[in-house]
């Protein structure tokens, strides 16, 4: 069990300057994200594209926006969970109890919710045949290649996850690859080498192809596909591989008793609680009248929400306002020289 | 200011006058039309406001935006006559546009 002053849900960039901003008034935190990286959607949807709207940085990439965040948390030690959803939370006495999808167990006061849209998840293949395999034989992800061994394995998709593996398992199993259009998003160097194996007859490659129908008998044995021209194809597989991308659901967040507004949380604007005390919401996933999604707002609910969790997990202390220009303390906690 | 009618995969039909310069996306989003999740809010990074457009407007719509396309890969289940209408400019050319949504966002 970790106790912390503040849990924070979401490391992207509104979760990581709500903890800059925990750590400058002297709380502890810890950050859990479901991605295994740091960034939230920054990185996961628009690492290369520019931002032109974050206070004093005339421009810069959903990257680079991360790394700067990092580098102004450098100071701090946070400790970050990556790769673990935050699945239950539970009021015990006046603190709440969380666990996440990996096991791991926080005693907090404070929880502050940074999900912008809700946790990634991939995107799965649309026939309602395929839950039955799911994580056996149909995968959305590759934890052990060596199961693939001597297998056939049919992996749909275009983009760089699914060329890169179709390149990577061609070695020790028979492929299919399975695009719905001719043309793919992969970077071209790795386009060009599957076509040269698609040519070599290494990789089946099937384009303008999308599945339409899976069977087998207690594991996935022959999956159906279906062209633009709706002729159908059937092909013996072992497993099969979707690389369809990342959508965003609310997912355990909805079962917490909040407010709920469509995909989002209603707060109040003054510490951004929700209608349970000592849980916040901030950046996209908040709403109240007047709400903008935009990534300064995010900064902004962050700095206040933290603010309010002084007073749940140092009841006895008082919070005094100050400046990062003239304070010793917080120069202190920076690790910078005062004057 | 165009007219425009967003087709449920049940076969509920929602007709709206959306203002020039809007997208089709916004159109529904504005107007509570249910079926366009929109979650990315208008940046081409995330295939939740999905929509088919039959062939009679396919063209007359503007073209598909650069990387549009690999989107589109991404959504639930794509088609020939798949779009995102955050990527569709509402203008008076297109009233009366219909777009009809897919059975699901995700």
């Amino acid at each position: 069990m970790i106790k912390t002053d503040a849990l924070i849900i979401g490391a992207g960039p509104t979760g990581l300057f709500t903890a800059h901003q925990l750590k400058l008034i002297g709380l502890d935190c810890e950050i859990v994200d479901n991605l295994d990286k740091i960034g939230g959607q920054c990185i996961e949807l628009y690492p290369d594209k520019p931002i032109y709207d974050i206070p004093a940085i005339p421009e810069c990439t959903g990257e680079e926006l991360t790394n700067n965040l990092l580098e102004q948390l450098k100071p701090f030690n946070i400790k970050f969970h990556l790769g673990e959803r935050v699945d239950e939370l539970k009021k015990d006495n006046e603190k709440w109890k969380v666990k996440t999808s990996k096991g791991t167990e926080f005693e907090t006061p404070n929880v502050i919710i940074a999900g912008g849209v809700g946790s990634f998840e991939p995107r799965k293949f649309s026939p309602k045949e395929c839950e039955q395999f799911e994580n056996k034989t149909i995968l959305y992800s590759i934890k052990d290649k060596k199961i693939f061994d001597g297998k056939t394995v049919s992996i749909f998709g275009g983009g760089d996850s699914a060329l890169d593996w179709a390149l990577e398992l061609s070695k020790t199993s028979k492929v299919n690859l399975i695009h719905r259009r001719d043309e793919f998003r992969a970077a071209q160097a790795t386009v060009d080498k599957v076509k040269e194996l698609s040519n070599a007859g290494k990789i089946n490659l099937i384009t303008n192809s999308q599945l339409k129908m899976v069977s087998g008998n207690g594991k996935l044995e022959e999956i159906e596909i279906e062209n633009d021209n709706k002729e159908t194809k059937k092909l013996k597989t072992d497993f099969a591989l979707g690389f369809f991308g990342l959508i965003m659901q609310l997912g355990p967040i909805a079962n917490w008793g909040l407010n709920l507004n469509k995909k989002t949380v209603e707060v109040d604007t003054e510490k951004f609680e929700t209608n349970q005390k000592g849980i916040y919401a901030v950046g996209d996933i908040c709403n109240y009248p007047g709400k903008l999604k935009l990534i300064l707002s995010g900064f902004h609910e962050g700095a206040l929400a933290a603010r309010a969790c002084f007073k749940l997990a140092r009841p006895n202390e008082k919070y005094r306002f100050e400046f990062t220009t003239s304070s010793k303390t917080i120069k202190n906690r920076l690790g910078v020289k005062s004057d | 200011m165009a007219k425009i009618t967003y087709i449920e995969n049940n076969g509920t039909s929602h007709t709206v006058d959306v203002a020039e310069g809007l997208t089709v996306m916004e159109g529904a989003v504005q107007n509570n039309i249910p079926g366009i999740d929109a979650d990315c809010g208008g940046g081409m990074a995330c295939a939740t406001c999905h929509v088919y457009v039959k062939d009679e407007w396919f063209d007359k719509i503007n073209k598909k935006s650069e990387g549009e396309d690999d989107m589109i890969d991404q959504a639930y289940e794509p088609k020939k006559s798949s779009r995102l209408s955050c990527q569709i400019q509402v203008s008076p050319e297109i009233d009366g546009l219909e777009v009809h949504l897919p059975e699901k966002q995700i």
